[in-house]
């Protein structure tokens, strides 16, 4: 019953926003394909911007799972993560995911690429890049532009957010996608 | 999504988070350091060079792959930002805002900055938030006034960091690229999760917050 609604809300969200979105521009009486124009304008820009930090992310996570490095590396850490219920490829993900957003969005993609969108893995991968976000990007940017230099508790605080994001997007995957 | 938007010309002061920012580059050494040493010891050395490239060359496919959802969806973000729907949105938040953060005076504008923050990262508006963000940090400064985070900086940024996401368009765009049978299939999990983390996000902050004033610590 959940589930089935999940699903739902999954399929009707995105045409209900646009469309919400859509007749509330023409309601206000926007000049609606020109406003689009003027946002769209930024697509190119910001695509660019985003390809040196996914060609470098892509490079470093192919050459260390292909060399063998991450499967030597996680050899001591296998039961535990089988006993979770972990899927060793997700675990570059987890790593990066707070570090930084592009980075793992190439991570996320190259999952999706290597595994297919429809697969546990591509599933889980998504779930988890959409659920979290960029915790020690944000903290250092946000902080640095206003001089505070005593973060207090804000570190462990946004930590903590994140392992309970990953740990749930496991559970939430574990009982609707297999 | 954390969109690469450094604001160059912030960084005159640097502290231990600020090495925060640092972290990123030592992971991407150990990744590509530990890769060519294990290649030599797993005799897979040939594998680095026709590895490295095609990685390359596919990082470039994946991006230009994602440039139409990212036109589409700036478009649609400056359609709702010009008509007033965020704003109205912002409205809906108000009242658990006030809640939230219990030392910003009513009617200050920081509260305004939070909001649009708040509701643009809802809607995957990443590059509108990171302005409205700054602008929030700036206003709540000005109620600080020190070097060391408020308590309202520190539930503002908690909730930041944790994700609030509505729509993930950039992973919808990357699951539509790849043939998904239901490329959207993964919104309602993903607000489940991220619910979740919102959810232990605040309440860590409230708990450490009553920890940090009952000890006294700075």
């Amino acid at each position: 019953m959940v589930i089935q609604l999940i699903n739902k809300l999954s399929n009707w969200f995105i045409p209900i926003f646009l469309l919400a979105v859509f007749l509330h521009g023409s309601y206000k009486k926007i000049p609606l394909y020109d406003t689009f124009i003027e946002g769209a304008r930024e697509g190119f820009n910001l695509a660019v911007k985003l390809l040196p930090y996914v060609v470098g992310i892509y490079v470093a996570v192919s050459l260390f799972e292909n060399s063998g490095a991450m499967d030597i590396l996680l050899y001591p850490f296998r039961p535990v993560l089988k006993f979770l219920g972990v899927p060793e490829e997700v675990i570059p993900l987890m790593v990066v995911r707070p570090l930084s957003g592009p980075a793992a969005l190439g991570i996320t993609a190259n999952l999706i690429e290597k595994y297919g969108p429809d697969s546990y893995i591509g599933r889980l991968a998504s779930v988890i890049d959409g659920s979290t976000d960029t915790t020690l990007y944000i903290l250092a940017v946000y902080f640095a532009s206003v001089g505070v230099k005593n973060p207090r508790y804000s570190l462990p605080v946004g930590l903590t957010s994140d392992i309970a994001g990953f740990v749930t997007a496991l559970l939430v995957c574990q009982i609707i996608f297999s | 999504m954390g969109l690469p938007e450094y604001p160059r010309g912030h960084f005159g002061h640097y502290s231990l988070i600020t090495k925060g920012g640092y972290v990123i580059n030592k992971a991407f050494g150990f990744l590509i350091i530990t890769s060519i040493i294990a290649a030599v010891l797993t005799g897979k050395i040939s594998t680095i060079t026709a590895d490295s490239m095609s990685a390359a060359a596919a990082g470039v496919t994946r991006v230009f792959s994602l440039i139409g959802i990212l036109t589409l969806w700036l478009g649609v973000a400056k359609i709702a930002e010009r008509s007033g729907l965020l704003g109205l949105f912002t409205r809906l938040l108000q009242p658990f805002l006030s809640l939230l953060f219990p030392s910003i005076p009513k009617g200050h504008p920081a509260m305004g900055s939070i909001l649009m923050n708040f509701s643009a990262n809802l809607f995957g508006f990443g590059s509108a938030a990171t302005p409205f963000g700054l602008k929030a940090m700036k206003e709540l400064q000005s109620l600080n006034r020190s070097e060391r985070a408020s308590e309202a900086m520190c539930t503002f940024l908690a909730i930041n960091t944790s994700s609030l996401t509505l729509i993930p368009s950039t992973i919808i765009a990357l699951r539509v690229n790849a043939h998904s049978a239901n490329p959207a299939e993964i919104v309602g999990p993903m607000i489940l999760a991220t619910l979740v983390s919102t959810f232990v996000a605040v309440n860590a902050d409230f708990l450490c917050r009553l920890f940090y004033r009952k000890r006294g610590l700075l």
